[in-house]
């Protein structure tokens, strides 16, 4: 949905992407989801008295990958800060967070939207602890409290307010997404919450500079709600300021069930963090060497891979960002292209077309794809050398889709070879033209439909298996 | 000086009630230290930087290594209210 | 036998001319009849204790011994050690049992200690006098009409009483140094990293540093070689080889240079006190030192920054303590917001919950950068002005406190005359530098006075050559209380 007419969204987004380590940011309990209650809450995530954080060499590696693939600074020197505030899923009162000093500053994601291409900077990304959580079910009146997800390694990647409109958030937040998935420093799982998108959303005027006044919309757990939260958001303000009203600074949440947004009770009252530098974490540094050696460990990035699809093979670039979405599918395409000796151009449409579609069916990742790049490099083969027609070959492909074994062994068991031997393309011409006077007539009368209709009898003649461009040329030298 | 309002935030902030009496005493004992302590404005520190770490080090950094057993009976053992291993308080709204 | 040093004791126990045994029964006896008086220990595990001195003994007995095999010792009670509740001297904490142990616990467990309890503190470790105690105040064992000093007031008067041999203690701001020289015995500060946090209830994470009671600096460096060392669990434990901080006993002092401030002996030292100390250079002078004046002029803003700096850091540390998964909860609270407040302040001390408040004031919007900032900065300073006067001595020499013990319940209670008591430690603790305290001669109605000896970053076992080489040629350290005072 487009901006309120004569009004321009303005959004920046706050996305908290749980880093894909094994163990804590600060303790070495487990961060796998989904156990039983506090059984993954060492002595440092439940803050016992005495116990101290110790920094996870793998989030900070993560940190630094990510730095590196959005074009921003690593910081050699940053601080780690404790932003003071009481809330029973944050067991010490205080979250360490970083504050002055976050670990990477500036970059930049590259969004394309209905063929457009915008450059969103990024302000900074920094390192935090997540929290636990509330579980509000009736435990006699009161809530309770699991502090597994407490000291999760989250990266907080705060963009600058450049974005207009919810498509822009959207395209913004999925191409990021893809991207902490590709350099491998987290797992994207929505549900689970492993990327969370905060909407800081205002509107003004089109023409005015000044921004306005932004609400901070919470909980949003999918693309979707991410689309429509703004969406409302955005109606609301418009509504409040063409009513004489004046939008509030506060936060928001997305409540999924009444597709609307409610000020969060619990961030009424204005906080002071207190934030400052947490006397049990001296600074971290991060040497040269360490970003040089990360750097060498990045692999290709979604987006030179794909100009060099749009460069080496032709691609559009809507091919180009498609098949560089996911790297499993980028990885499976160029497998593709590696076993076929090249025909980029086909073995892209074949996967961006029948394969994908059977990804999406399955709902499984390119890796997981039943048909492997080498045998669909065999079906892009027979389709190239005149074996296969092309509804012959979507014929194999769902085969193959069904464990049915390789193109060649489906074609024999199938009969599915087209014809292309001159000889026996041109007896089956012959005899056409001979059963249907008719349509000879009305086609050298000038009836470009009864040619149609011939090339019709041959395949039919077939049973589908004549080359159907062989049949063309035979056919228009026949008849003259 | 310390407000009574200022004093009532700084209580809300730190989660403390304000004594019976309306906290004068401790205001007075609060005003008596901060009043004290503001003579470190007289110190010229134009371009000292801070000393948050004595010894000035670096961080040292753990492996990504999972090392900590599951102990949430233990833990939980002097929990002044548990059920079904998770920790109890009074109602949250959001 | 209860007069003897750790090291004299440790002789006794592997000549088996004592058993581990009846040397805890010893110490476990003079408990019984003298700590009701004094309050120092506030958690007794006799049980235990023999326990571990029958296998201590075991050991000894399989000349399996360490130099620590045997000897019983006390902690602070802000030390978590399994089984035994550990109180940071406070309501919050009153039946709070750590599921685990700090460091230094096992470390001196490690190295054969019979630990026989846990000594009465400051609550949290805030407090000069330990009369801010949850569990009441401790009495010096030389005047029970005396504070013994704090924070660690209960180890000092524990070992000052003979009830043992030695005490783990921790110092923020002098809690170690400060009662050690109200009660007439040895302590020791080391440098900021050299003992592990790790299990120690923090008070100012930047400031904090765990250490030890004994009777003498040989006593000092046979506990700290114990207690001492890397730490990975500590993000700010260095990492170091260890070391013998025994080494320089013997060294000789010829030579040695000893800064004397020239803040340090003038206005706020009282005459007694300025006396004492005097003679102790004399002492060490005639042992071929040599006294240089040297020059800390940002010593006088060192306890402000201090009392922003360490309430700062407290008051964030101290919000764990919420009454959700541990410590004291408020009954019947209807609301979040109640249960915090309540249990807080039902929990939470005066000075404590003035301290936590102080600083939240000092890190709110608006004050940061003229407290926090400010103080830190004053920091570098007073840390800077220590390096320049180690160009010039080996070690600092002074007082550690500006009188002999007061009066418990002082009149007029200004809580800025009782933060000026630590004037001489707390700049140590600012620049993290070690610092020991040893008794150096008697003041007003013959009660104690500390010398202080403060060295460079990691020259503790340069002070503690120092310090043995003056006890060599005097016997101050061998002076106990009156037992029956």
């Amino acid at each position: 949905m487009s901006a309120p007419a004569g009004w321009e969204v303005v959004i920046g987004i706050e996305t908290h992407a749980q880093l894909s380590t094994a163990s804590k940011i600060f303790s070495g309990a487990s961060t796998a989801f989904g156990a039983a209650p506090n059984t993954q809450a060492s002595g440092v995530d439940i803050a016992l008295p005495g116990v101290l954080p110790v920094l996870n060499r793998g989030a900070v590696e993560r940190a630094i990958r990510f730095g590196l693939a959005v074009g921003g600074t690593v910081a050699p020197l940053s601080v780690f800060a404790r932003k003071n505030y009481f809330y029973p899923d944050l067991p010490k009162g205080y979250q360490i967070s970083q504050y002055e000093l976050p670990v990477v500053s500036g970059g930049a994601i590259d969004i394309a939207v209905d063929g457009s291409h915008k450059r969103i900077r990024l302000t900074r990304a920094h390192l935090e602890e997540d929290a636990g959580k509330s579980l509000h079910e009736d435990f006699h009146g009161m809530t309770g409290i699991d502090l597994n997800r407490a000291g999760t390694p989250l990266l907080e990647i705060v963009s600058e307010p450049e974005l207009r409109g919810s498509r822009e958030a959207v395209a913004y937040a999925k191409t990021l997404h893809a991207l902490v998935r590709w350099i491998g420093i987290c797992d994207g799982n929505m549900q689970e919450g492993s990327f969370r998108c905060d909407a800081n959303v205002s509107v003004r005027r089109v023409g005015e500079a000044k921004l306005g006044t932004r609400c901070e919309i919470k909980n949003l757990n999918s693309f979707r709600f991410l689309e429509k939260a703004i969406d409302y958001e955005a109606r609301r303000q418009v509504e409040l300021i063409e009513d004489g009203g004046t939008v509030v600074q506060e936060t928001r949440l997305w409540d999924p069930a009444r597709g609307e947004t409610r000020t969060m009770r619990s961030k009424e009252d204005a906080h002071d963090y207190r934030y400052f530098p947490d006397p049990d974490l001296p600074p971290l540094s991060i040497s040269p060497a360490w970003v040089e050696a990360v750097r060498g460990s990045l692999p290709e990035l979604p987006s030179a891979m794909g100009e060099r699809f749009v460069a080496a093979h032709g691609l559009t670039d809507w091919e180009a960002r498609t098949l560089t979405a996911s790297k499993a599918l980028a990885a499976y395409f160029e497998a593709v292209v590696a076993a076929a000796g090249g025909d980029a151009k086909s073995c892209a449409n074949w996967v961006l077309g029948e394969l994908s579609a059977l990804l999406n069916r399955l709902e499984v990742e390119a890796d997981a794809s039943p048909v492997s790049p080498a045998a669909l490099a065999g079906l892009v083969h027979r389709v190239r050398d005149g074996t296969l027609s092309g509804k012959a070959a979507k014929e194999v492909f769902e085969a193959m889709a069904q464990g049915e074994g390789e193109a060649d062994a489906i074609i024999e068991q199938r009969g599915l070879r087209q014809v292309s031997d001159a000889g026996a393309l041109a007896q089956l011409v012959e005899a056409a033209i001979a059963a249907n006077p008719k349509l000879v007539d009305d086609y050298r009368a000038g009836k470009d439909k009864a040619f149609n209709a011939l090339v019709g009898q041959v395949m039919k003649a077939s049973a589908g298996r004549a080359n159907p461009g062989q049949v063309n040329a035979l056919l228009k030298a026949r008849l003259g | 000086m310390l407000s009574t309002e200022e004093l009532r935030r700084l209580c809300e902030l730190a989660r403390i009630d304000l004594p019976a009496d309306g906290g004068a005493a401790l205001q007075h004992d609060l005003d008596r230290v901060l009043g004290w302590v503001a003579q470190l404005a007289e110190a010229d520190t134009e371009g000292v930087t801070p000393l948050t770490h004595p010894g000035d080090p670096t961080l040292r950094l753990r492996e990504d290594r999972v090392t900590e057993p599951d102990e949430h009976e233990a833990f939980q053992r002097t929990a002044p209210a548990v059920e079904d291993g998770l920790y109890l308080v009074p109602k949250v709204i959001e | 036998m209860h007069a003897l040093s750790v090291a004299e004791l440790s002789v006794a126990l592997r000549e088996r001319r004592v058993s581990s045994e009846e040397l805890t029964r010893l110490f476990l006896s003079r408990i019984a009849r003298l700590n009701g008086r004094l309050n120092a220990l506030v958690t007794v595990d006799e049980e235990r204790a023999l326990a571990s001195a029958r296998a201590a003994d075991r050991r000894l007995a399989r000349r399996e011994a360490g130099p620590l095999t045997g000897i019983p010792i006390a902690h602070k009670d802000l030390f978590c050690a399994r089984g035994w509740r550990t109180t940071c001297g406070s309501r919050m904490l009153a039946d709070f049992v750590a599921p685990y142990d700090a460091h230094i616990v096992e470390r001196l467990e490690a190295a054969g200690t019979v630990h026989v309890g846990k000594a009465n503190m400051d609550e949290f470790a805030m407090g000069s006098s330990n009369e801010n105690s949850y569990f009441g105040p401790v009495r010096n064992p030389w005047d029970a009409a005396r504070v013994p000093g704090g924070s660690s007031g209960g180890s000092a008067a524990a070992v000052a009483a003979r009830l043992v041999p030695a005490a783990t203690g921790s110092d923020t701001g002098g809690s170690i140094r400060q009662p050690a020289a109200l009660t007439g015995i040895c302590g020791i500060k080391p440098t900021y990293g050299a003992v592990s946090r790790y299990g120690m209830v923090a008070y100012a994470s930047s400031l904090d540093q765990a250490g030890v009671f004994a009777h003498s600096a040989e006593d000092l460096a046979l506990l700290l070689t114990a207690m001492a060392g890397f730490d990975p669990r500590d993000a700010t434990s260095v990492e170091r080889a260890p070391e013998d901080y025994g080494r320089a006993l013997n060294a000789p002092i010829a030579g040695l240079r000893i800064g004397v401030p020239r803040q340090y002996l003038g206005d706020g030292v009282s005459p007694d006190v300025a006396r004492a100390v005097r003679g102790a250079l004399d002492t060490l002078t005639g042992l071929g030192a040599r006294v240089v004046e040297v020059s800390l002029p940002n010593q006088r803003l060192a306890v402000p920054a201090y009392y922003v700096i360490a309430p700062a850091e407290a008051s964030s540390n101290l919000s764990r303590f919420d009454g959700v998964r541990y410590g004291h909860r408020a009954e019947g609270a209807a609301d979040l917001a109640s249960l915090y407040r309540r249990s807080r302040s039902e929990g939470l001390g005066p000075e404590v919950q003035r301290r936590i408040l102080i600083g939240t004031y000092v890190l709110s919007h608006g004050y940061y950068d003229a407290y926090y900032r400010q103080a830190q900065k004053v920091r570098r300073l007073v840390a800077d002005d220590f390096a320049r006067a180690f160009e010039q001595c080996d070690v600092i020499a002074g007082p550690t406190t500006p009188t002999v013990a007061f009066p418990i319940g002082r009149p007029g209670t200004d809580p800025v005359q009782m933060y000026l008591e630590d004037l001489f430690t707390i700049p140590v603790n600012l620049a993290g530098l070690p610092g020991v305290s040893i008794p150096c001669g008697a003041g007003e109605a013959g009660l104690p006075v500390g010398l202080q000896l403060i060295g460079r970053a990691w020259d503790e076992a340069k002070l503690l050559g120092v310090a043995h080489a003056y006890q060599q040629s005097t016997d101050w350290h061998r002076r106990a209380p009156p037992e029956e005072p």
